[in-house]
């Protein structure tokens, strides 16, 4: 049952974008389309499982007094791992996302999870919990991916969705839109859970 | 002249063109987190700036002196990473014995800027453009007034929000968020600015 709740935990009650907000540099630079999101979603996921089954591993053996820069090499390892394996096999999705590949190290989420939980658990639940706080993160991108790239360009992961009458709202893709669009979400998210609270 | 009109260009691209936050979405974190009072990030801005060109310049030699010569660049992000943690930990402790008024008010904000992407993000920046050395420290430093620009601005609005009537559901991170795209889109006006 714990198992359980360590992986909902990461999608839903502790999603890392909508409810810790961490990691925002990606999930504001990435989503002006769908596919980005997903493949950003994915590329973190990985290292973050990665990095957590790591240093659950390495939990007794690394001194208190140096962990932050041990968590971080470990994180720099997967992170160059995923960048060239990427590079290797997705290299149109490798360019569009570019900068924000070797960028993935100083996502706060991996560096949180590894600090708040990876350390203080066995390799099966920070593995879980790597999983589950990857595909929040996932999730998360691809909503905001999804809106962005519906209303900036009219299709949803490259399919036409919109009439053929729409005009798009290229603001939607700019900069602008990734913040509008996330301050938006997070407001309708709180109306939802504050509806729920009244109700409870 | 023509060296002196590029150098300029760098400079003004990072701070307004292409703002490091509000355009190319790096540092988000402390920009956000930092952003409440106007005092507090004018002192993130400083520390940041100071250590985006000590990285900088730091970078500039490992790349080229280590990294290239033995030809582990793939090594770029693990190499980095840890001169810009090593950094920050040296800054720390300069700051603390040579001026402890100025440790005292940034004390809490300078072991964040390990995880500050934007520093990470300019030097490897700083190699993908193939900037010489000079070019290198300008940008780094264009870059970090560019950040201390943007969080001073937020900061000045939201200690004036503190005054008006939010909705709740919309208090803390979805109003900032509106405001950062709402600077956003007043930076966008940049865009033109060189052409």
């Amino acid at each position: 049952m714990k198992a359980l709740k360590v992986l909902r935990n990461g999608i839903l009650d502790e999603n890392p974008v909508f409810k810790l907000v961490l990691g925002m540099c990606p999930t504001l630079a990435v989503t002006t389309a769908a596919v980005n999101g997903i493949g950003m979603g994915f590329a973190t996921t990985f290292v973050l499982v990665s990095s957590n089954i790591v240093i659950a591993l390495l939990r007794k053996f690394i001194p208190d007094k140096v962990r932050i820069p041990a968590f971080i090499t470990v994180i720099a390892t997967f992170v160059t791992i995923v960048g060239m394996l990427m590079e290797a096999f997705v290299p149109a999705l490798f360019k569009s996302l570019g900068l924000f590949i070797p960028l993935i190290v100083v996502n706060c989420i991996i560096l949180q999870r590894a600090e708040a939980f990876a350390s203080r658990h066995n390799v099966g639940l920070a593995a879980l919990d790597g999983i589950g706080m990857g595909l929040g993160f996932t999730l998360a991108l691809t909503i905001l991916g999804s809106i962005r790239e519906l209303l900036g360009a009219g299709t949803v992961f490259g399919l036409q969705v919109m009439p053929e009458s729409f005009s798009p709202a290229v603001i939607m893709i700019l900069p602008p839109g990734a913040f509008i669009t996330l301050g938006l979400l997070m407001f309708v998210l709180n109306l939802i859970s504050m509806r729920k609270k009244r109700e409870a | 002249m023509d060296y002196i009109k590029e150098l300029v260009f760098i400079v003004i691209g990072a701070i307004l063109i292409n703002n490091f936050v509000l355009s190319r979405f790096l540092g988000i974190c402390p920009f956000l987190g930092v952003s409440r009072k106007v005092s507090t990030a004018m002192g993130m801005g400083m520390a940041v700036t100071f250590v985006m060109a000590m990285a900088s310049l730091i970078t500039y030699i490992v790349q080229y002196a280590v990294l290239e010569p033995l030809g582990i660049e793939y090594m770029q992000t693990i190499a980095f990473i840890l001169v810009i943690a090593s950094l920050v930990q040296l800054v720390e402790m300069v700051i603390r014995k040579a001026s402890p008024g100025l440790y005292q008010a940034l004390g809490v904000y300078l072991p964040l800027i390990t995880t500050n992407c934007a520093v990470l993000g300019v030097t490897i920046l700083n190699i993908q453009e193939e900037y010489d050395l000079l070019q290198t420290v300008l940008h780094g430093i264009g870059a970090a007034i560019g950040f201390t620009l943007a969080i001073v601005l937020l900061a000045g609005i939201r200690e004036r929000l503190d005054r008006a009537d939010v909705p709740k559901a919309m208090q803390g991170f979805p109003i900032t968020l509106i405001i950062a795209g709402l600077m956003a889109v007043a930076f966008l006006g940049f865009q033109g600015l060189i052409g």
